[in-house]
């Protein structure tokens, strides 16, 4: 073949050089579609498209998260995968059964393939699967199984705050505590993701449940509570109630629980309802002075015990002479206390007991929220038994809003478990006066320095207070040994800021409190441990401690003050 | 550096001069970035199967040297050898794509794949270039006039794809009957056969598409698309969008966490979504040059046997990427077919080596050539 020119080159059959260059045009063409296609998706502007494979990723978020005051998490969401079938396209229902079981053993094969033959289009098989659990289903590779991205409910703090924050059902609907009350703000969409933040402190919460945790330990008591409020704003600091459970698996149905699930459940410090005992006191001589019946320096004869009916008042420790008022609270007097409640007058006493909030539940943000028990009529017993905190339950949660109205100023705020924004106006109800106020923080202090309560003081965080011990109501009649100690402090005690309730359910006396379960050796301390943990993490600025200043040390304070 | 000049005569310098540089930079670029993409798809994928974070890389760089290694070995051959070497590869692998059927490892209910101790090989990758070379060889004798030829060409097409559909492999049958197709249409036959084999294709995808459920089931979902979004193809394509022209950044994309294929069938769009538009108009650019190069330089070739076989691989290489990143852009049905170079996967770096070196090695300048040979 004689080589000629350029377009001859093709050796073999016509054409092959223009059969070339077309297959050559096709490809051009079918590259150029790609590339078009490229762009095209590139450009695509229709929706933003960093925001679809983000739906893709992650769906929207169903629930807000809760944080505490200082924005930690307290509850937030994981996405889980939820694995359902499309019965139809089942092969074979019993050893799909069988291969699922064996990576689910917590699925009873019987079950399963009852459900996997059904016919249904969809049917859940399993929700909340780990990653592990979803990858090993994926790798049995069943036709038909198909898994949902879901948002699962996960309290990162385990059993922290467990009462006030309460649990989700499967379908992430809250059912206790601020996730069934604030349901609907967790869930409303126009808060665009926006955390719900509490008032709680989630140190605070801490330091409460550890000492309460100690507390029962070390006075085998049965329960407890505790509640940290700032009674200026009537925002809970923190509030627990122990034993307490997990929110992150509840694991509770409540038509079929055992006593000791139950007793786990229950949130003592708003749903419980107890005799508070003598902490009453700090309200009856609150509203004796406010009323005007005594000042406090007025006397009372209690060296009788008060008869009336078949009912006698008696005292812990009976005095020898008359008491005024200023020694009545501290030596926590039944029988003064009761006489200054017949001064009041029963009608007077119940506008009195309203205004403080003690007849209707707490107005707190919680489903968990115990009605009082009050007595049926209100008679000439009844003023004096309720004055010292017998003959009427309420909650803690009520109790403490009261108390933080005698030591703040008179006003009665009711509590809240969502954080007050700053220079927002908190609504106030007077109660009594200030000036009768200031005069109750120094019988608290009195109560705390010379009376039941010293071992609740702190150096550096005085504390004002009062102890209540109750006796338990067994079967219509009260039980000596079984107790409800409690002690509710304000600290710093002449200018407080923060309050401290404790209740302890059946404490029982230890040798270092000589055998005592009384307020005063069991509730008491815990409360002065709390607040000496408390007191720094809230920036209360510690009152300087007298020392024994020795010579050397004045000459060094006088060198160094030239 | 070694430098050749012109004049030495040992077999390097020789091929140095002789080896089609500009065809050899582009595959380079293509393996070197695939080493990239691998990086940035591969540990969502190592992860989510227990794997060490770099498991994938790791394996696919050490299939690396030998790929390259057997690339070079391979683009020293004559034409003469390369047809011989063909035919070897295309008896070897054609009995390996018959035994698999019957000891294969099933993967997706497929049978395609033979496990060798750590590895596993897919035979098909192999007949591929293979089973083309010595189409190309047969195809030139037929467009001489031998019918025989032409008859033996058929019988092997029949032969392959009937292997490939019981495995089953629809879209490696697809490419290679299209490849076929094509260099049959370059060889020169008259348009009378290519109106028949043209009718009979169509049947005969018609007849895939009826009687078998799987392809059905893929051109059913292509055509009708899952709205639910979470099937593999509707993936991708939410993930180039996101790219968009200059991607997401690596490692920053999110598809590569929700498609099990993301390392392997899926690379296109995972490079669209962290690379962006721009990196895959690159990638795509290369490959079109690949097959231009190839189709150009056939032209120039004067042996029909070298200039079918030319065209036929870079048409082969042109169209596998072509299919794959168009599945990838939702333009065609999704069928298991990697990127060549790009994708993870030790066989699949192996056989298109292997068929890059066959390529390279017809492309080398002869001296029957020689005039004809420019320095672009």
């Amino acid at each position: 073949m004689s080589r000629t020119s350029r377009r001859d080159k093709g050796e073999g059959p016509p054409f092959v050089r223009i059969r070339l260059a077309i297959a050559g045009l096709f490809m051009l063409a079918a590259y150029a579609v790609i590339g078009g296609r490229l762009l095209w998706l590139a450009i695509d502007e229709e929706t933003p498209s960093r925001e679809r494979v983000s739906q893709l990723e992650v769906p929207v978020l169903e629930r807000a998260d809760i944080v505490d005051r200082n924005g930690r998490i307290l509850a937030t969401n994981v996405p889980v995968d939820a694995l359902y079938a499309d019965t139809r396209h089942i092969w074979d229902p019993k050893e799909a059964a069988q291969e699922l079981a064996r990576v689910l053993p917590e699925l009873d094969v019987v079950e399963l393939e009852q459900k996997l033959s059904s016919g249904a289009a969809f049917e859940w098989i399993k929700r909340d699967l780990t990653p592990r659990q979803y990858a090993s289903v994926r790798a049995l590779g069943i036709a038909g199984l198909a898994v949902k991205r879901e948002q699962r409910r996960v309290y990162p703090n385990g059993h922290s705050a467990a009462h006030l924050l309460g649990y989700v059902n499967l379908d992430n609907r809250g059912i206790a505590g601020v996730e069934a009350s604030l349901d609907t703000t967790l869930r409303d969409p126009k808060r665009g993701g926006e955390p719900v933040t509490l008032s709680i402190d989630l140190r605070v919460q801490h330091v409460l449940e550890d000492e309460l945790a100690s507390a029962i330990e070390t006075f085998s008591a049965e329960a407890a509570a505790g509640i940290v409020l700032d009674i200026h704003t009537g925002e809970v600091l923190g509030m627990a109630s122990l034993p307490d459970f997990d929110p992150n698996a509840p694991n509770y149905d409540p038509n079929n629980a055992d006593e000791d699930t139950k007793a786990r459940m229950f949130n003592r410090a708003s749903l419980g309802v107890y005799e508070m005992g003598s902490t009453f006191k700090a309200m009856t001589t609150a509203m004796a002075l406010d009323a005007g019946v005594v000042t406090i320096n007025s006397t009372y004869d209690v060296r009788k015990p008060i008869r009336i009916g078949r009912f006698t008042i008696h005292d812990y420790k009976p005095k020898t002479h008359p008491l005024t008022v200023t020694e009545i609270f501290e030596y926590s007097s039944n029988i003064g206390t009761a006489h200054m409640a017949m001064d009041i007058g029963a009608s007077r006493q119940q506008i009195y007991f309203d205004l403080f909030g003690m007849f209707k539940p707490a107005p707190i943000e919680l489903p968990e929220v115990g009605a009082p028990l009050l007595p049926q009529k209100w008679g000439d017993v009844t003023t004096m038994t309720v004055s010292y905190g017998h003959g009427i339950a309420v909650s803690p949660i009520q109790t403490a809003a009261a108390f933080a109205a005698v030591a703040n100023g008179g006003l009665y705020i009711a509590p809240t478990l969502l954080k007050r924004p700053a220079g927002t106006g908190v609504p106030v109800r007077r109660v009594v006066s200030e000036n009768v106020s200031a005069e109750m923080r120094t019988l608290l202090r009195r109560a705390v320095t010379e009376g039941t309560g010293g071992q609740a003081d702190v150096p550096g965080y005085p504390v004002g207070g009062k102890t209540g011990t109750a006796e338990k109501a067994v079967g219509g009649g009260y039980d000596e040994k079984s107790l409800i100690s409690s002690f509710i402090g304000v600290f710093p005690a002449l200018s407080p800021r923060y309050l401290v309730l404790i209740i302890l359910d059946e404490p029982q006396g230890t040798e270092e409190t000589h055998g005592y379960a009384t307020a005063g050796w069991t509730a008491a301390p815990t409360t002065g441990k709390v607040v000496s943990r408390i007191g720094p993490l809230l920036g209360v600025r510690p009152e300087p401690i007298p020392l024994e200043v020795t010579d050397g040390a004045t000459q060094m304070a006088a060198q160094s003050d030239r | 550096m070694i430098s050749f000049a012109r004049s030495d005569k040992n077999a390097l310098s020789e091929w140095w001069w002789t080896v089609d540089r500009l065809m050899l930079a582009a595959v380079f670029a293509l393996i070197l970035s695939g080493i990239v993409f691998v990086l940035a798809a591969s540990p969502a994928i190592a992860r989510r199967n227990d794997f060490e974070s770099f498991h994938f890389v790791w394996r696919q760089l050490s299939f690396l040297a030998p790929s390259v290694a057997l690339m070079l070995f391979a683009s020293l051959l004559t034409p003469k050898e390369v047809r011989r070497v063909a035919v070897g590869v295309f008896c070897a692998s054609f009995i390996l794509m018959i035994a698999v059927l019957f000891v294969g490892t099933e993967i997706k209910g497929a049978h395609r794949w033979l496990s060798l101790g750590p590895m596993s090989l897919q035979p098909s990758e192999f007949a591929k270039p293979a089973f083309l070379v010595v189409s190309a060889w047969l195809l030139a004798r037929a467009a001489g006039g031998r019918s025989v030829s032409l008859i033996a060409a058929i019988t092997l097409l029949g032969g392959v794809c009937g292997v490939l559909m019981l495995q089953p492999d629809f879209g490696q049958t697809m490419l290679i009957c299209v490849t076929w197709a094509a260099m049959f249409f370059m060889a020169g036959m008259s348009m009378w056969w290519i109106a028949v084999f043209g009718m009979a294709g169509i049947g005969l995808a018609f007849g895939a598409y009826t009687m078998l459920p799987h392809v059905s089931a893929r051109v059913d979902r292509f055509l009708a698309p899952d709205q639910s979004g979470t099937d593999q193809v509707a993936v991708a394509l939410k993930a180039v969008s996101a790219g968009g022209f200059f991607g997401v950044g690596p490692g920053e994309g999110l598809m590569k966490h929700r498609v099990p294929d993301a390392h392997t069938d899926f690379i296109f769009s995972v490079i669209a979504e962290e690379f962006g538009a721009v990196t895959c108009l690159l990638i795509a650019g290369l490959f079109a040059f690949i097959i231009m190069r190839g189709l150009t330089r056939a032209q120039e070739v004067r042996d029909p046997f070298v200039q079918l076989a030319i065209a036929g691989l870079s048409l082969l290489i042109g169209l596998q990427a072509m299919i794959n990143m168009a599945v990838n852009l939702s333009l065609l049905p999704a069928k298991g077919m990697t990127l060549p170079f790009v994708s993870y996967g030790g066989s699949s770096l192996l056989a298109t080596c292997f068929t890059m070196g066959l390529l390279l090695a017809l492309l080398r300048r002869r001296p029957q050539a020689a005039e004809r040979w420019r320095w672009v």
